[in-house]
């Protein structure tokens, strides 16, 4: 089994769940990876400070449009505090998959535009930075198996 | 031109080449490692690394100035260079050669010098869609700076650029400047360029030509190509990184002012003023790469060894091998010209349903390493209406062998997509 592309992984690239526009919606956020030119943006419902609805749109490679598709659901009923709360760790959760440092804002991207959408936020979630959460050796072993 | 019609046979076989170059040993993920990364920047010959390992051993020192043994040694490693790659692309005088640290900063010197005090408002600047962001961003800065137009050639479908249309804007009379690249490092299309600078100086323009691509890959004689500026850089044709060239004729370069300025580069200091050293010093303040110069010098020497025509003929022959087996890839799409003989030795692809980097990444899984982005070409994407591509770039020492490899990649690519 390919550690990165599971099923999972490519049914929601090519099924992506609350994908597109949301008319009307209470926050929105667009942002790119200047890395790789993945754009990704958002529309976020709120009933008070919790999510009620939430889509996305814009492209990029799989592990992008993936998460995007699989946090989709959770962020839904979460509450704005709550979602200031997420970071590298719970993302790595919902998606089953430890992303490289290469790879890791592919998959943070959704987690900022949303961030970016309902606490003004345009900073990367915690854990983004290459590797800061790893000792040398293993940031090293991260990237030799990238 | 001369890039389509190159014939020749390499004096030794790939296999002897590739023994050449220590990297190619090397094993990713347990599989030997194919290199098809070359537009991105070459690997080394044992060749260059030695003669950067020999200088930093034995002859180390500043150049020009100390009278000792070491210093006499330096300044020759320094100018040696500059020696061997005049030789190399033809330039009638050494001091033609102005060391810089890339193409980049050679484009950049043109911007900040002779463009800035030529350049004026209502003047127009030629480029076209397919130049990659170093030859594309200092232009808008200086035109944003001096007032002065942009105009773009467009890229027909098979990434050609259409002449008519350069004659067009030529016609308003009012360019100073046409600049384009040699060899499109998305396209792989090779420009006329020479063409092009005729046309260019019958309006009274001058041409720049971003050789950062050609350099490496073809027989190259900057004075026939007819440009007054021609940019290139060291990693990607065998040398080391931090250095790279600019061409112009010496007395273009006589009637320039400095880029930056300090050490080196003056003829003498007064309290208030200072006045110039001749070319090339005048454009090399501080204390160079002089390391550097002496492994693009090794570079250079390695494929003057092999002979550029040589070179360019395998690199040919591989790129139309691609082509042939990535025609038969289903649902793999390429861009630029159909013909390997219009092409330089590189090839952009896409796969419909799959991001190029989850191309690039499964090919890496494989040890095959290509480039997928978008190139340091954004203009060119849009053109295409792509927002990436990937990309197999071709050098001396690749094989038929790493095109399948590439091709077994590919495949398993569309495996793991359902494609």
């Amino acid at each position: 089994m390919d550690p990165l592309y599971r099923e999972y992984i490519i049914d929601h690239y090519k099924h992506p769940r609350n994908f597109g526009e949301l008319e009307p919606h209470d926050a929105e956020f667009h942002d790119r990876n200047p890395l790789c030119g993945d754009e990704m943006g958002v529309h976020v419902a709120l009933d008070g400070d919790r999510v009620s609805d939430v889509r996305f749109h814009g492209s990029g490679c799989a592990i992008s449009q993936a998460t995007a598709s699989i946090i989709s659901d959770e962020l839904k009923g979460m509450t704005v505090p709550e979602i200031a709360e997420l970071d590298r760790n719970w993302l790595t959760e919902q998606i089953g998959i430890e992303l490289s440092p290469t790879r890791l804002k592919c998959g943070l991207l959704s987690l900022k535009v949303v961030q970016g959408a309902l606490l003004g936020t345009r900073e990367w979630p915690g854990g983004a930075e290459e590797g800061e959460d790893l000792t040398p050796e293993e940031a090293a072993k991260a990237r030799s198996e990238i | 031109m001369e890039a389509t019609t190159a014939s020749g046979a390499l004096p030794r076989t790939v296999d002897e080449i590739r023994a050449d170059f220590p990297i190619l040993a090397r094993e990713i993920n347990g599989k030997p490692l194919v290199y098809v990364d070359n537009a991105a920047t070459s690997q080394k010959p044992a060749s260059v690394i030695e003669a950067i390992d020999s200088y930093y051993r034995n002859s180390n020192a500043n150049i020009h100035r100390s009278m000792h043994q070491l210093a006499a040694e330096a300044t020759e490693s320094y100018e040696g260079g500059r020696v061997k790659v005049a030789s190399f692309i033809g330039a009638t005088d050494p001091s033609e050669i102005v060391f810089v640290r890339n193409a980049t900063e050679a484009i950049n010197l043109v911007r900040y010098t002779w463009a800035r005090e030529q350049i004026g408002s209502s003047d127009v600047v030629v480029l076209t869609e397919m130049e990659h962001h170093s030859n594309i961003v200092p232009w808008q800065q200086l035109c944003q700076e001096r007032g002065a137009q942009l105009a773009y050639l467009t890229v027909d479908g098979e990434g050609k650029l259409d002449l008519d249309q350069l004659d067009a804007v030529l016609a308003g009379g009012r360019v100073r400047l046409v600049t384009v690249t040699h060899i499109s490092n998305v396209l792989g299309t090779v420009n006329p360029v020479s063409e092009i600078a005729r046309r260019a100086h019958e309006a009274g323009a001058k041409v720049l030509i971003d050789g950062a691509q050609a350099a490496p890959q073809i027989p190259l004689e900057v004075v026939t190509t007819e440009a007054d500026f021609y940019a290139f850089t060291g990693h990607k044709m065998l040398g080391p990184t931090g250095i790279g060239v600019l061409w112009a004729r010496l007395e273009l370069l006589e009637s320039m002012p400095p880029f930056m300025t300090g050490g080196s580069m003056i003829d003498k200091v007064e309290s208030e003023y200072s006045t110039w050293a001749p070319p090339p010093a005048r454009f090399e303040a501080g204390t160079p790469a002089i390391a550097e110069a002496a492994g693009l010098g090794a570079a250079v020497d390695y494929l003057s060894a092999l002979g550029m025509r040589g070179v360019r003929s395998h690199e040919r022959d591989l790129t139309a091998y691609a082509l042939d087996r990535l025609a038969d890839v289903p649902k793999l799409k390429v861009h630029g010209p159909r013909s390997a003989d219009e092409r330089g030795s590189l090839v952009s692809f896409e796969i419909a349903g799959v991001h190029p980097h989850d191309i690039s990444e499964i090919c890496n899984r494989e040890a095959v390493c290509i480039r997928a982005g978008h190139h340091c070409a954004q203009p060119l994407m849009r053109r295409l209406g792509v927002a990436a591509t990937a990309r197999a770039s071709f050098s001396v020492y690749n094989t038929r062998d790493d095109v399948d490899r590439l091709v077994e990649a590919l495949e398993k690519t569309k495996s793991v997509f359902g494609i």
